[in-house]
């Protein structure tokens, strides 16, 4: 388990790297959390909508507090974790840490262009980085499983870029 | 997740329709493809296919018109339009051929159906020298005179061309209703001309990779119907379906060998695709690849030794081969453009088709003797080549226009036609095998 965690930690690091200068000051709250024209998709089920009389547990309104933070949006043909979506998965580790029993499923996607199969390899890719930087920051393996569905459940609908960056995404489902 | 087969009202629909005479032009109870011609050729050898005798105009199943659909989806031929057919003769011995010559037809097609349906004659003639080529007498019954119709061109491509036809096989393709994030999906098999189509898998979850067996009785395919992807292989005659592979991670891409015994699939472990071979009846797993990069997309050689595949081992997608004896040597094939994948290989064996990125999206064909990548299409995006069992069409995906449809293109590149779908997107098509003889 020590070794895996150094490991994820590495490929966590080396992603980063790879896309921004190692500058990780920026407070990660105050990211921006969706494209510019804002998706619309969540992967958390109904039911848990904040309301007045709260009858909600902690770890429920904990969940839906999540609800705009639950989908990392990826560029073409990447699967590095942009900064600006940082905040999202740290945001995921803290509830999955502070509530070990919840279970999260990543599931990841990528736009339409390309050959199927091999787009669920990049789905599966872009699962499994979220997977490794949800365990550097101490989620158990056993709280989260991943899925790739490629192209063949795509956010929306459209052939241009706007439609494929809401596509290319790894979205955080709960069970409730 | 239901599985019909074929349902008994689906059975009943047709049954009343082909009691009603609306078979060959009304849309069964599934969205019917439809036959777009979008680029013939200029060499296509003009046949005329006379209405046969002992149908009455309209009526059920046109069987000429269907002769004449096959050859003009074959790309070889130019069938002559009905309207410039100034006499009608139903035998041979009725054939003018000074009229035909005239009319510029280099072969003709007559005949009759017999005896209330059941049997067809039909007659080919070289129109220049008056030489009858074929002559036969085929039992039938009302509810075959498609598929009857079909042998027919079958024998006919055959005699013309040297080259088995294909008309007699079917399509498997994946057609999907609804709008994100909420769509239907159906496995649907059709004969090749998109007839009859039949929906042999349904789910509100993502079906794909259709992949035919050998003898054409069953199909495998990949179903997230549990949320997660595993590969299931359904016989068609019956429904009747095994979860052959679902193990954790990615269950994908099957494809049989050519002798029907083993699945070369796609499993996952941590993320990292690597292609196995699944023994079906021991259960027995081989690994193939073992590579960091996503190794998919296997395809068989005709001779079962070895596997094409797409990796992006080199850093993008790309196409390799390995032999099976030795696992240990992969082999890089394709070098042209940026990206290529989803590797096919030709009947003979002789060839690739794939898809690379050339200003879109498209299908090209190798040569894997010289390496030369030849583009046989100009969509944005086409995808997922099946070659015909005979070699001669590659069926393809294309979204150029919209939603997505079939199409073909010959496998020289010269002749392109879509099946479109009155409804929705469908995709992934996987041509039959030749149906046992």
């Amino acid at each position: 388990m020590k070794l895996t965690h150094a490991l994820a930690l590495v490929v966590l690091s080396l992603g980063v790297a790879a896309c921004t200068k190692p500058t990780q000051t920026k407070p990660v709250e105050q990211a921006s959390m969706a494209p510019a024209d804002g998706a619309t998709t969540s992967g958390i089920d109904q039911g848990a909508a904040p309301s007045g009389a709260s009858t909600l547990t902690p770890q429920q309104q904990a969940l839906a507090q999540l609800r705009t933070k639950n989908i990392v949006y990826f560029d073409y043909d990447s699967s590095e974790i942009p900064q600006e979506y940082l905040a999202v998965v740290s945001a995921n580790a803290a509830y999955l840490v502070k509530y070990p029993t919840a279970h999260s499923r990543l599931e990841g996607s990528t736009d339409e262009r390309g050959s199927r199969e091999y787009n669920i390899g990049l789905g599966e890719r872009r699962a499994q980085v979220v997977r490794r930087a949800l365990m550097a920051q101490g989620v158990a393996d056993a709280q989260i499983t991943t899925v790739s569905y490629g192209e063949e459940r795509p956010a929306v609908e459209g052939h241009d870029e706007a439609a494929y960056a809401q596509n290319r995404r790894v979205e955080f489902v709960y069970a409730q | 997740m239901q599985i019909p087969g074929v349902t008994g009202r689906q059975i009943l629909a047709r049954l009343l329709m082909l009691a009603a005479g609306l078979a060959a032009v009304a849309s069964p109870a599934r969205a019917q493809l439809r036959l777009d011609i979008t680029e013939g050729v200029q060499d296509a050898v003009p046949v005329a296919v006379v209405p046969f005798g002992g149908q009455s105009e309209g009526g059920a199943t046109d069987v000429a018109a269907v002769v004449a659909g096959d050859l003009r989806q074959s790309g070889r031929f130019a069938p002559l339009d009905r309207q410039d057919m100034v006499t009608r003769p139903t035998s041979g011995g009725e054939i003018r051929f000074e009229d035909w010559r005239l009319l510029k037809a280099d072969y003709i097609v007559v005949g009759s159906v017999d005896g209330g349906g059941t049997a067809i004659s039909f007659e080919l003639f070289n129109v220049q020298t008056g030489q009858q080529l074929l002559a036969q007498r085929i039992p039938a019954s009302g509810q075959n005179l498609r598929s009857v119709a079909h042998h027919i061109s079958d024998l006919v491509f055959e005699r013309l061309t040297g080259m088995p036809g294909a008309f007699s096989t079917r399509i498997a393709y994946v057609s999907v209703e609804g709008k994100p994030p909420s769509q239907h999906y159906r496995i649907v098999v059709a004969d090749a001309d998109g007839f009859n189509p039949h929906t042999v898998a349904d789910s509100g979850d993502p079906l794909m990779s259709p992949a035919w067996s050998p003898d054409g009785q069953s199909l495998a395919y990949v179903s997230f119907e549990t949320k997660a992807s595993a590969i299931y292989v359904q016989r068609l005659a019956t429904g009747e379906r095994r979860r052959v592979s679902a193990r954790a991670g990615i269950n994908g891409a099957p494809a049989y060998s050519p002798d029907g015994t083993r699945l070369a699939v796609t499993l996952s472990r941590d993320g990292n695709l690597d292609i196995y071979v699944l023994e079906l009846a021991s259960q027995v797993l081989t690994r193939i690849t073992s590579d960091d990069a996503i190794d998919t997309e296997a395809a068989w050689t005709p001779d079962g030794k070895a596997l094409y595949f797409t990796s992006d081992r080199a850093g993008s997608a790309q196409v390799y081969r390995v032999n099976l004896a030795d696992t240990s040597e992969v082999q890089r094939i394709s070098y042209t453009n940026g990206y290529n994948a989803r590797p096919r290989v030709s009947p003979d064996g002789t060839a690739l088709a794939m898809v690379t990125l050339d200003r879109g999206y498209r299908i090209a064909l190798m040569d894997l003797k010289t390496r030369n990548l030849r583009l046989l299409t100009n969509g944005r995006q086409d995808e997922s080549p099946s070659f015909a069992p005979n070699g001669a069409v590659i069926i393809y995906a294309s979204e150029d226009r919209g939603p997505g449809s079939l199409a073909m293109v010959s496998s020289d590149g010269r002749y392109q036609e879509r099946l479109s779908s009155d409804r929705g997107d469908v995709r992934e098509p996987a041509w039959s095998p030749y149906p046992p003889r």
